[in-house]
């Protein structure tokens, strides 16, 4: 009884001291809780079906993410208890003293974890439980469903889910308590060793060229990503590189900045003996210099964080911009031909020989007419050789191609062909540029970055094919911008167009219909994608091979669900990430407040005022805290550009809203920070 | 000679209406210019309580002190602080310099705290590390100084303000016999050479015998007063010992 009192009274006691330990728990409590709940805030979504697989998909990756999110704040809140007990030596010192054993202290910080953790859990869940309200809002906008039904939703999963891996976490930090407790000796305990600062002058000298190499290898770093991005990264290993040189110029210009600053305003006399600013800068200095390594993780979380961010965010909005560009028409029909190596794939010889009927004769047969429910359509085939692949349209240049590229490249896929009126019919109802041939020229069409660069290299020397026994030359000496299957992303790699007359019949591969229907409607749409799709159900099928549906719905639904899992995954990542950096940064900042004690005092018999001595603390920890960030901010200016070049798809208007939105996060969550370890430090080094 | 300090009937209460405390009753007394006043008594006694509250850290309940003729007790807010940067030294035991800063910086943080130009402090901080033989040191940092060398430090930068009066708190409280002699004979060079006038609050008669006048205070009024005169410090020693002796005070003090 009297130990639980005891733990109880401490928490009380120094429950400014553990402001941001709770703060942090709590955070992560809420988050947690926040992002587990997705999946019952969608229930209520009215939603399609395949946007239901797509929720799915999200909440398992979002589950694999918590586990992951579960270590980042286990090890987080490790680190934050064992700071706490250190700062209690001397209280647990006179505990001994007074012969109190070592079980018995284990059981009073064991009785104060489960105190922090009810109170923590309980604080954080009601917090989640509000925040998830607005993210239903957020879910909501996400999957484009409407809201009209909003209901509070209470996710009894999530909690339980949330209450057993945070439960896990504070038994983890009970033992190691324990352990430490256990390990402890008296005299070390009541020892408070005063600690007398050695200050180590770095040589102003080498700090600047330490610091001049440091920005130039971060200006080569940030070039390879960037504008010599072509030259420099050309494996998926390569990307390492700018990685591994930006993290080490990171490090060494914190290492040679902390010497520098000094050096510059000391130099600026009348700044630097007014006031406190000398203590002040003194004091930024030594804990710049002492924590040189931690400073760059957390910058180097915080560019982490910013990027992912804001290029989740942006990738979202970008994703359902591109959709108008790469899905033009309602709906797109396919039949592939099939031949007899068909039969040991479970077709028989009737669909075989029907499978060259194509889409229009093959839905007649089943009673389904296109007129009646397309206002326009196009229809094309598109041919195949086996003995005409990537491989062979390079030519001449495929071992330089080979030589200079090591991904993964499908040289043995056959190219895919198709007459240039068929062509131009996509062009005219996809709104594409339409083209003329002459009658021994061909041209490429593409849309897929790398796979225009590759072809490029062939068509700019005028590469002569050989194709159904023409010879022919490129007209352009560039891939021409287009596609004529519709899809989520630029995903054509190529597509051969040949003047119609030089086309071998035989070759035939697929047969396409591209149409739009009349009506408008979204779920009338749906309707008769269902109704094609159905047709399988229909004894018939045993005899036809029913096309393949690509409609816009889908696609818009997979590029919404896509944007969707990819925002979430980013956001909850990100977060978390952001939470624990900062979160580290505060506790670091405490921990010198309370070593710190002694010198305000003296400041104060010197006869600073509070205003002076709060000023200087002000600045101190807004020094400390924007340092890191303004690293990462810069870092991340680059980093965003080249993950807009990666996934290539984002506007600028898209990616400055994101940047907007990942501003916001960081000035709540970091501010926030920053704002209680402002306040936590005046409270430590206030007088008593 | 000129009084600095004026002590007028003080007194300052601890505790509630049921169980009342007298620190200091009603205690009176007065310190001239260029004086070393040693304030001796038991624990207890009210001689901290007296100190905190002539550098304004501690109220009284009543009566009044002066500072250079102003009323401290009648000041309030900033000009507290004010009083406490432009009149008041302090010297701490430990040295109490901040280790982060150079010597110089160290004694410059007492002028730059009063917003004084950065042309004026450089002046100032020389000319006073020249008379206390420090100017070879000023750009070290404490850890590289030896002890007798932080010491001065920590006096240049109690006096460079030019204040009233400068005030210690069991100066040689935690040190040993040798950095305490160095401490005390850096007062007795502050106060003679200097003429700094020094209050100085303290258990250890050895430490008083260094001063020239000590008052003996006892349940929070004066015991008692000896001055030093001309006589030997072995001598004054001898007569401190003979009033603590008196007081019955410093066994339980001296372990």
């Amino acid at each position: 009884m009297t130990t639980i009192k005891l733990s109880f009274r401490n928490i009380k006691k120094s429950f400014k001291d553990y402001a941001i330990y709770f703060f942090t728990l709590i955070l992560g409590v809420a988050i947690f809780y926040v992002f587990n709940s997705i999946e019952s805030q969608t229930v209520l979504l009215d939603v399609t079906e395949s946007t239901y697989e797509v929720i799915g998909m999200m909440t398992t990756m979002l589950s694999a993410a918590s586990v992951f999110v579960a270590f980042i704040l286990g090890f987080l809140i490790i680190y934050a208890s064992r700071f706490l007990i250190k700062r209690r030596n001397k209280e647990f010192g006179i505990y001994m003293l007074l012969g109190m054993s070592k079980r018995k202290i284990s059981m009073i910080l064991f009785f104060e974890t489960i105190l922090i953790g009810i109170i923590s859990l309980a604080v954080g869940l009601g917090l989640g439980v509000l925040l998830s309200q607005l993210m239903s809002m957020l879910v909501a906008n996400m999957f484009e469903a409407d809201m009209t039904k909003y209901q509070f939703i209470f996710s009894q999963d999530a909690c339980i889910k949330t209450l057993i891996y945070f439960g896990i976490m504070y038994v983890i930090v009970m033992l190691f308590n324990a352990i430490n407790v256990g390990k402890c000796k008296l005299i070390d305990l009541i020892q408070t060793s005063k600690k007398s600062e050695t200050i180590k002058l770095k040589n102003p000298l080498l700090c600047t060229v330490v610091f001049i190499l440091s920005v130039v290898a971060l200006g080569y770093a940030y070039y390879m990503v960037t504008g010599g991005i072509n030259e420099t990264i050309k494996t998926p290993e390569d990307i390492l590189k700018p990685i591994v040189i930006g993290a080490i110029s990171t490090f060494f210009i914190f290492w040679s900045l902390s010497g520098l600053i000094l050096k510059i305003v000391m130099s600026m006399k009348n700044l630097y003996v007014k006031g406190l600013n000398a203590f002040t800068f003194r004091q930024v200095s030594s804990k710049i210099n002492t924590t040189v390594f931690s400073m760059t993780i957390i910058s180097l979380m915080l560019f982490v964080t910013i990027c992912v961010l804001s290029s989740s965010l942006s990738l979202k909005n970008s994703m359902t911009a591109n959709l108008d560009e790469l899905a033009p028409a309602d709906i797109q029909l396919t039949i592939s031909v099939k031949d007899d190596d068909w039969l040991d794939q479970g077709y028989n010889e009737k669909q075989i020989e029907n499978s060259k009927l194509g889409v229009r004769k093959t839905l007649e047969a089943f009673d389904f007419n296109i007129d009646d429910y397309f206002k326009e359509y196009v229809e094309y085939n598109s041919y195949r050789m086996e003995d005409f692949t990537f491989a062979d349209s390079l030519g001449d240049s495929l071992e330089y191609v080979k030589n200079n590229n090591t991904s993964m490249i499908p040289y043995n896929m056959p190219e895919e062909i198709i007459k240039l009126s068929d062509y131009n019919k996509i062009a005219k109802i996809y709104n594409n540029e339409e083209y003329t041939l002459n009658q021994d020229e061909y041209m490429i069409i593409a849309d897929y970055d790398s796979m225009i660069a590759i072809r490029d290299i062939a068509l700019e020397k005028g590469q002569e094919l050989t194709i159904f026994g023409h010879k022919l030359k490129p007209k352009y000496n560039e891939c021409k911008d287009g596609f004529i299957e519709m899809a989520s992303n630029h995903i054509n790699s190529g597509v051969i167009v040949v003047p119609d007359e030089i086309v071998d019949e035989q070759y035939l591969a697929f047969n396409s219909i591209i149409g739009n229907y009349y009506t408008d409607d979204l779920d009338e749409q749906r309707e008769i994608k269902e109704q094609i799709l159905d047709l399988v159900k229909n004894p018939l099928s045993a005899e036809y091979c029913l096309p393949t549906v690509n409609s816009r719905v889908d696609i818009s639904e997979a590029s919404i669900g896509l944007g969707a899992l990819v925002t979430f995954l980013g956001l909850y990542l990100g977060i978390v990430f952001l939470i624990a950096s900062v979160a580290i940064l505060a506790l670091k900042e405490l921990t010198e407040s309370t070593d710190n004690k002694e010198r305000y005092k003296m400041l104060r018999k010197l006869g600073a005022d509070e205003k002076m001595i709060n000023k200087s603390l002000f600045r101190q920890i807004a020094i400390f805290f924007m340092f890191p960030l303004l690293i990462a901010i810069i870092h991340s200016i680059f980093g965003i550009k080249f993950c807009s070049y990666i996934i290539s798809t984002f506007g600028n208007e898209q990616l400055l809203n994101s940047i907007i939105m990942t501003a916001v996060f960081i000035v709540v969550i970091y501010g926030g920070y920053f704002l209680i370890t402002y306040l936590c430090s005046k409270n430590i080094i206030k007088e008593k | 000679m000129s009084t600095i300090l004026k002590i007028d009937k003080v007194e300052k209460y601890y505790g509630s209406k049921s169980s009342l405390t007298k620190a200091l009753d009603n205690l009176s007394f007065e310190v001239d210019k260029g004086e070393f006043v040693a304030i001796m008594g038991a624990s207890g006694s009210g001689k901290t309580t007296l100190l905190n509250c002539i550098s304004t850290i501690d109220k009284v309940t009543s009566g009044h002190i002066f500072v250079g003729g102003e009323d401290i007790t009648k000041l309030k807010g900033n000009n507290l602080n004010k009083f406490r940067r432009e009149k008041l030294g302090f010297i701490f035991q430990d040295f109490n310099l901040l280790d982060t800063l150079t010597a110089y910086e160290n004694i410059s943080l007492a002028l730059s705290i009063q917003n004084k130009s950065a042309k004026d402090i450089e002046k100032r901080v020389n000319d006073i590390a020249t008379k206390l033989g420090i100017k070879d040191v000023l750009q070290k940092y404490p850890y590289q100084m030896s002890g007798g060398q932080k010491q001065r430090v920590a006096s240049a930068r109690a006096i460079i303000t030019d204040p009233q009066i400068v005030l210690a708190d069991e100066p040689t409280g935690a040190l040993d016999s040798k950095s305490s002699r160095i401490l005390l004979e850096n007062f007795d060079y502050l106060n003679e050479k200097l003429n700094t006038t020094i209050l100085m609050v303290t258990h250890d008669s050895f430490c008083a015998s260094y001063a020239s006048r000590v008052i003996f205070i006892k349940d929070g009024k004066v015991f008692n007063e000896i001055i030093k005169g001309n006589s030997s410090r072995k001598d004054f020693f001898d007569k401190i010992i003979d009033v603590v002796t008196l007081l019955g005070g410093e066994e339980n003090d001296n372990y």
